[in-house]
């Protein structure tokens, strides 16, 4: 399945992500991953739908994965407001940059990270970050779970409506829950 | 230390072989010694005399790349394909392909400054005289050009010296400049070497290029009080025929100025400016008025207040002679290096080239001669404006509705979204647009950048742009603020009230908001930064663009930030240097700390004065809307030195940034130059090159990136109040990292400090000691036995 990118200019090269036929494959990646991680930007924050924001359904998500959170900027008080503790708060460009050290003992010290989620990340932001990794991190899985097609990731959805990618979270958290 | 050229001329020399007759000899240059100062070990340094403390620095703050794209395209070889690293077939990987691009950048940003100069220069020389002194701040300031002294080892007295420093710039430019030749360099981190040496030698043009303008055209001298000047759409006398200037290069909008008040027409013709030109522009006359950055420039043009448009160079919109058509104003290009398409009229006699403009046989012209330029600008505005009528290209509110509802027959097409640069919800305003209401288009306005690439993807053909500017146009019209002109240097006296207060941490930092427009929320972000941080006492200076964002808004009591502040460089205080080539006096004042306050040697002495301010002055530059070539030359020239520069997430384009490992305890160790110890000194400052994803980070980072090892005790604990103060505010938490800043008990604040020794304690903290920091083992004065 093809998609472009959300801001036309953005043309990645060759290596360009899978797209998601359904979202159940992402469900399914992050449990048969051994070392997911979930990186979460501001702009979980900023999106709205049916009164709930895009945090609160990513923190179910992490709850039912049972995912270290990193968030990312300065919302790491939102996710406590919430109940939620996140594993830490780190910038994103610190985690990107400690996924691609190949000896980072990860958060908890146990070792490397082998999958890793981002959401909330300005577009042009998370597509750098993307990048990055695709091109330094060769070991590593990654999955945008954001609303648009990001070519640099692994994996990522094509562009959504957002009511049909909040329900893509909901599957998700319904998959990840089983 | 000057350099004069030996000449010698010989009419007739009769001799034993023979009569020699006009003979002219040139032997180049000869060195001319009065500074009794001794030369440092590196006066104008090659681009890999200073690469060792390059290599340290890179040691510590590793880069961290972050490709646009997968491949290179630079010659044809290519495209190679690079992903994961592979190489290309010149034998380069992506590591070394993308320091290369960021060179690139940053030769593009040292040429435009040091071409901007050798204009500059050659003018004023032109116009005053090889021997015109320089002059930027009388007995307040003796050391005039701190990174030029500190650079290449002399002291420029007249224009005509800052001739041979730009002979030295122009050469390390080209010598840059070929190493990205394909076959040259091949290695990361001696590209990223290279990337410093076109940042030191950039600062080195600019120093020279604001020292000539300050010193010809009598702009504030080192004046913490320069005028407070006009800024917004909404002071532009609009009962005025009105000339804009736009650019960087003031001379020919000064022209405009000086022939208006030679023939009497100062107070009928309004004269503003958009970008660095207006800044300079105020710098000579107060009475004239900057309309904004960059971003304002398409809003600007259309609104058809401009009879008449003079540009000059860089960060000018290459589409303003077809703008300035639609509203047909005429166009005056002044600079060789923008042309646009006109034909040159530099020869033509003035009456025939004024005639062309008012009845329009022309879009426009390029005069290459300042004075005419600036004549033909004011007779032509004189006659033209009549005739123009304040032509606009700004539809009415009838005409926004009917193309919205034009727009709402594409359906969900999204095109304009998916072209604007900060995703913003266009078609959803254009939707309601189609009803009547304007207002969602209205709030798009002060997060527009102005760059109206919405406008090249509608398919409808619609102006979007317009229909925002028409939307916003009642806030537009209210854009009414005060900025204080730029001053120029920092005076050497307030460097010796500052030096100590500064070195030992007491006052908390420096912070320079510096560079461009290209925000991902709006000016607003940087003046909030701005008053944050003159609130906490940090000493805040701003330059360009950002100097001007940080006027575009007002307190409760309708107050802009530089009538709140004062513009001394001083704790609380907020300067503006003045033009983006018055950045240098930013670093320079940071040299002169090391210079001035602590006595260190300066003259051709780089990287000594670099070690003592990565490891002492806690300034930082935060370029929150960097997105020129020329911010990557700036911000490099910050980084050699050691001051950290934060970019606004619109930054992580720049594909690569310098970051320190906290969690990589052995990269934070410095010399203790006392006794030659190696000490731990904690991630001081973290990194060197960072980009923020919001504003609240970017705070609580500036905070973070102020920490220097050498802070005293009372020092430590005022900055890590500030950290922790923020942090708290904004990651409503505390920060995690604590034990890593606090050395001894002493460092820590009191009033957190039942908090912070629980903390300490959970981290199994241990108290270092204090070191006289250095990365220079030549600097330690007692090695141990």
């Amino acid at each position: 399945m093809s998609a472009e990118s959300w801001q036309r200019a953005e043309i990645p090269g060759p290596k360009k992500a899978l797209v998601f036929a359904k979202p159940q494959v992402v469900a399914t990646k992050v449990k048969i991953a051994k070392r997911p991680i979930l990186v979460v930007g501001h702009e979980a924050v900023n999106t709205s739908f049916d009164e709930e924001k895009v945090i609160d359904y990513i923190i179910n998500i992490a709850k039912a994965a049972e995912i270290p959170v990193v968030a990312t900027a300065h919302i790491f008080g939102e996710f406590v407001k919430r109940g939620f503790k996140p594993a830490t708060w780190m910038s994103i460009l610190d985690i990107t940059n400690r996924l691609q050290d190949p000896d980072w003992k990860g958060l908890d010290g146990v070792g490397q990270y082998d999958l890793a989620l981002f959401v909330g990340i300005p577009y042009y932001m998370e597509w750098t970050i993307l990048s990055s990794l695709k091109h330094f991190s060769s070991d590593l899985t990654t999955i945008s779970l954001g609303r648009f097609y990001q070519p640099h990731a692994t994996c990522s959805f094509s562009n959504l409506s957002l009511k049909y990618w909040i329900e893509c979270l909901k599957v998700i958290t319904s998959e990840l829950g089983e | 230390m000057s350099k004069k050229t030996a000449h010698l001329k010989i009419k007739e020399l009769k001799t034993d072989i023979g009569v020699l007759k006009d003979l002219e000899l040139s032997i180049g240059k000869i060195i001319e010694e009065k500074w009794t100062e001794p030369i440092g070990p590196t006066p104008f340094p090659s681009i890999t005399d200073l690469r060792e403390w390059d290599h340290k620095l890179l040691h510590r703050y590793k880069p961290l790349y972050m490709p646009f794209c997968d491949v290179c395209c630079l010659c044809t070889y290519g495209k190679c394909d690079l992903t994961g690293n592979k190489r290309g077939a010149c034998g380069i990987d992506m590591a070394a392909h993308q320091s290369r691009f960021f060179l690139l950048s940053c030769c593009i940003g040292a040429a435009a400054h040091a071409a901007h100069a050798r204009h500059l220069i050659e003018h004023l020389i032109d116009k005053y005289g090889r021997k015109f002194p320089i002059d930027v701040g009388g007995v307040t300031v003796e050391v005039e050009a701190p990174i030029t002294r500190l650079v290449c080892g002399i002291r420029p007295k007249t224009l005509g010296d800052l001739e041979d420093v730009l002979d030295y710039v122009e050469s390390q430019i080209t010598h840059l400049l070929s190493s990205t030749h394909i076959g040259q360099e091949g290695n990361n981190i001696d590209f990223e070497s290279k990337v410093f040496h076109a940042g030191m030698i950039d600062h080195v043009g600019m120093e020279i290029a604001d020292m000539a303008q300050i010193a010809a055209y009598g702009f504030p001298k080192a004046d913490p009080e320069a005028p407070l000047v006009d800024i917004g759409f909404g002071v532009i006398d609009l009962q005025k025929p009105v000339i804009a200037c736009i650019g960087h290069n003031v001379p020919p909008a000064i022209e405009i100025m000086d022939y208006l008040k030679t023939n009497g027409l100062y107070d009928k013709i309004e004269v503003c400016g958009l970008c660095c030109t207006a800044h300079d522009l105020t710098r000579r006359n107060p009475e004239a008025k900057i309309v904004g950055p960059i971003s304002w420039q398409l809003r600007f043009i259309r609104s058809g207040v401009p009879d008449v448009i003079v540009i000059d160079e860089q960060c000018v919109r290459t589409d303003s002679v077809i703008e300035a058509q639609k509203i047909k104003a005429p166009v005056i290009v002044t600079s060789n290096k923008i042309c646009l398409g006109l034909q040159n009229r530099t020869r033509d006699p003035v009456d025939k080239i004024v005639t062309d403009l008012v009845e329009a046989k022309v879009p426009g012209v390029l005069i290459l001669d300042p004075a005419k330029a600036g004549e033909v600008a004011v007779r032509t505005v004189v006659k033209i404006t009549s005739k123009r009528k304040r032509f606009k290209v700004i539809p009415d509110v009838t005409e926004i509705v009917e193309k919205a509802k034009k727009c709402a027959s594409f359906g969900d097409c999204n095109d304009c979204r998916r072209a604007c640069p900060n995703d913003l919800p266009i078609p959803e305003a254009m939707m309601e647009a189609a009803t009547g209401n304007l207002n969602k288009l209205a709030e798009l306005y002060e997060e527009c950048v102005g760059c109206a690439r919405c406008e090249s993807a509608c398919r409808a053909g619609n102006d979007v742009h317009s229909f925002i500017i028409k939307a916003a146009e009642k806030k537009l019209k209210e854009e009414k603020f005060k900025i204080r002109s730029g001053r120029g240097a920092v005076q050497d006296l307030e460097i010796r009230k500052v030096g100590a207060p500064i070195v030992l941490g007491e006052i908390p930092g420096v912070v320079a908001f510096v560079g461009c427009a290209n925000y991902p929320h709006g000016g607003k972000e940087v003046a909030e930064m701005a008053s944050e941080f003159a609130k906490r006492r940090y000493i805040v200076t701003a330059s360009g663009c950002s100097a001007m964002s940080i006027a575009m808004h007002k307190n409760e009591e309708g107050k802009t930030p530089y009538e709140i502040y004062p513009g001394d460089f001083a704790a609380g205080g907020l300067s503006n240097v003045g033009s983006c080539v018055s950045n240098p006096h930013i670093s320079g004042a940071a040299v002169k700390i090391a210079s001035i306050f602590a006595r260190r040697k300066l003259r051709a002495n780089y990287e000594e004065i670099a070690d003592y301010i990565l490891n002492r002055v806690g300034a930082v530059g935060v370029a929150w809307g960097a997105m020129s070539q020329k911010a990557t030359s700036i911000a490099s020239g910050f980084w050699r030195l050691g001051i950290p520069v934060i970019v606004g997430p619109h930054g992580s384009k720049y594909r690569r940034m310098l970051l320190g490992r906290s969690d990589h305890k052995d990269d934070w160790y410095a010399y203790d130059a006392r006794t030659g110890d190696q000490i731990y000194v904690g991630p001081t400052p973290e990194h060197l090159f960072y980009t923020a994803e919001t504003k609240e980070e970017a705070m609580v980072m500036i905070a973070k990136l102020s920490i220097r090892p050498n802070d005293t005790t009372k020092g430590r604990a005022i900055k890590l109040t500030n950290y922790i103060d923020l942090h708290k505010r904004f990651y409503g938490t505390m920060p995690d990292d604590i034990h890593l800043f606090v050395r001894t008990a002493a460092d820590i604040p009191i009033i957190m400090k039942d908090e912070i020794t629980k903390i300490l304690k959970k981290k199994k903290w241990k108290e270092v000691r204090v070191p006289d920091p250095t990365l220079l083992p030549r600097l330690i004065r007692k090695r141990k036995e």
